[in-house]
């Protein structure tokens, strides 16, 4: 054989890399666009073109693969593929619809389709307020099992019923409305539903323990005001928000259950699999019990501040109460090909 | 530097996984590492915290009119922050949180499904848990303090959170496991120039006086061809000189008075491309040195 020339101009891959790196440029340009502001953003003329400028880099990447030894252009022709992948076969939704749908369709479905959760969580929640209630009643010591004297700052059988009713009613003004709003927000009751969700994993257990606690400690508190014959006043106070905030933790305890269950009976799937199946659902519910927990902050705050009259209270309660069931129970179409 | 075709077990430990996209293309992308993880976070950590230190002199001057207005968007901020920033950015058409894209990483649904927005809900929720809530807990947010052994479980069960993506094989957060999804590397290169230049007469006939044997070209292989496209790329005069003396060597070449060692190398470069380029179409792609084909 003869010494081999230097030849440039038959080098297969600087010719090819010569005759397309202007589609993988065009390429680049239109998904840089895309990623800084959106598809639609485009013209009719460039969305025709992105499909067939993806294919073609993809078949670019795979003659390159396997006829071109330069490194640069094969990693570049990687990255640049998988950019346009996510781009192609990412979700086009925007975030607008996606709000929209969440509301509309797939947290009311999501809730829904776990209604036997929901029922077991609301059912261990009433329980452990009845157990509460009747425990404290009787034995008014209980009490100071179920609640810590931060929690119960001084409403406690001990008190008299007048410092009991001047805790539900009137506008204090150095903790008014957007103070208790603010507080709401990172009290308690927000941790307690996120807990109850996370805490699902260990095949639920944990979820219903904190459901019964929670459930004595506000049925001790109750009862604490029923013994001094505020039962109705204590009612409407705790219902204006409550209705939406234990309606919150119970959902939250919902969720719980679905993964526990998920997980400790994962029939054919694997324990894995069968949690997959279920961690979308009880996300959505998640994503709405934080919705759910605002809508009581700001009802906490000034609903309960502003408004004095006990059948006031009641009403706007039930109002929201029958919102929720509303809300979450009236039949919905699911759209097809979307299992919820 | 990948092949098309099954990945080796270095290249899955290295973070390589399979992606093959409806038309039948393997992608292959590559996992984030652990490390520009944590950076991420970090950056968006300090993100969230400028931004609330933001609202925090925006809020100082209402405070001088209406304090409890200054606190209540204080901790509105603070709650969505909280709750959306992760959320909200990743599902953005980049999946990423700013500190993602600093770090060149993005979040992707592991398998063929499209990353949902449940999906990095679900994956934030947990962040949620492993994270914040125990934040809250150690500093006593709305707790009124801890006790010792309180905050020794919490830093457990914040621990196990933390360590768990050094612990599996394709670095899931829990959120990532629950979630059906992983982190991968998004990086944009940029389209080096093609080291095999002949645009002008003159660098043809500076290139034209080296003609090499077979023999001396089938010296090397692929492996040997890319480390060479490292070194000429990175253009340190040193490390050039250095390699340029081993290859004479190696392949017998006399050096002749004038010669530059970057032309020399180019030169060679070409040839050996070429060469192997030419023996790849015949279906045979020799790894390296060591690969007698």
């Amino acid at each position: 054989m003869s010494p081999t020339r230097h030849k440039t101009l038959t080098l297969k891959s600087k010719r090819f890399r010569e005759e397309r790196q202007d589609v993988w440029k065009e390429m680049e340009a239109l998904l840089q666009r895309i990623e800084a502001r959106s598809v639609r953003g485009l013209s009719d003329e460039e969305l025709i073109k992105l499909p067939r400028l993806y294919r073609s880099t993809l078949s670019s990447l795979s003659v390159a693969r396997s006829t071109s030894l330069d490194q640069s252009v094969v990693t570049y022709l990687e990255s640049l593929s998988t950019r346009a992948y996510y781009v192609i076969y990412g979700s086009q939704q925007r975030l607008r619809d996606r709000v929209y749908s969440f509301f509309t369709r797939d947290w009311p479905l999501a809730v829904q389709s776990a209604w036997k959760d929901l029922a077991a969580s609301s059912f261990i929640f009433a329980l452990g307020m009845l157990i509460g209630f009747v425990l404290v009643t009787n034995n008014p010591d209980w009490f100071y099992s179920f609640m810590s004297a931060d929690m119960a700052s001084g409403r406690t059988p001990a008190a008299s019923e007048d410092y009991l009713r001047s805790t539900i009613y009137g506008y204090d003004s150095d903790d008014g409305g957007l103070g208790l709003f603010a507080a709401s927000l990172f009290s308690n009751n927000s941790g307690v539903a996120i807990f109850a969700f996370a805490l699902g994993f260990a095949f639920a257990l944990p979820t219903v323990v904190l459901l019964l606690y929670n459930g004595l400690s506000i049925g001790a508190f109750i009862a604490v005001f029923v013994s001094k014959g505020l039962g109705f006043e204590i009612g409407g106070w705790l219902s204006i928000h409550g209705t939406t905030e234990l309606f919150a933790i119970a959902l939250a305890g919902a969720g719980g259950c679905l993964i526990g269950r998920a997980v400790a009976f994962p029939g054919e799937m694997t324990r894995m699999e069968s949690l997959r199946s279920k961690a979308d659902q009880a996300a959505i519910i998640l994503g709405g019990v934080v919705v759910m927990m605002l809508v009581a902050g700001l009802l906490e705050g000034f609903g309960r501040q502003l408004i004095d009259t006990d059948w006031v209270r009641y009403t706007v309660g039930g109002v929201m109460l029958t919102f929720w069931m509303l809300y979450f129970f009236l039949p919905r179409k699911a759209i097809e090909g979307k299992p919820s | 530097m990948s092949t098309a075709g099954a990945l080796s077990a270095d290249q899955v430990k290295g973070g390589r996984r399979h992606l093959v996209t409806p038309e039948g293309i393997d992608l292959q992308i590559e996992l984030a590492d652990v490390g520009s993880r944590i950076g991420a976070f970090a950056i968006d950590l300090i993100v969230m915290i400028l931004i609330l230190l933001m609202i925090i002199f925006g809020a100082g001057s209402i405070s001088a009119y209406d304090g409890e207005v200054a606190v209540t968007i204080l901790v509105l901020v603070a709650f969505l922050l909280r709750n959306f920033y992760f959320t909200l950015f990743e599902m953005g058409r980049r999946a990423a949180t700013p500190g993602k894209m600093l770090m060149k990483i993005r979040v992707a649904a592991r398998g063929k499904a499209r990353l949902s927005a449940t999906s990095v809900f679900a994956r934030n929720a947990l962040r949620e848990i492993g994270f914040f809530l125990p934040i809250g807990f150690m500093f006593g947010i709305g707790q009124g303090g801890v006790d010792g052994w309180m905050s020794l479980l919490t830093s457990i069960w914040a621990g196990i959170f933390l360590m768990f993506p050094l612990f599996n094989r394709d670095r899931l957060r829990v959120g990532d496991l629950v979630a059906g999804t992983w982190v991968v590397k998004s990086p944009r290169p940029i389209l080096a120039a093609d080291l095999i230049t002949n645009d002008t007469p003159e660098v043809e006939a500076a290139f034209a006086k080296f003609v090499f044997t077979p023999a001396q070209i089938d010296m090397y292989g692929i492996k040997e061809l890319h480390v060479l496209e490292d070194v000429l790329r990175a253009r340190d005069r040193e490390v050039m000189s250095d390699v340029a003396t081993r290859i004479r060597t190696k392949i017998g070449w006399v050096w002749e008075e004038g010669e530059s060692n970057a032309t020399f190398l180019r030169a060679y470069y070409t040839a050996l491309r070429g060469r192997l380029e030419s023996k790849m179409l015949m279906g045979v792609r020799r790894k390296d040195k060591f690969d007698r084909r």
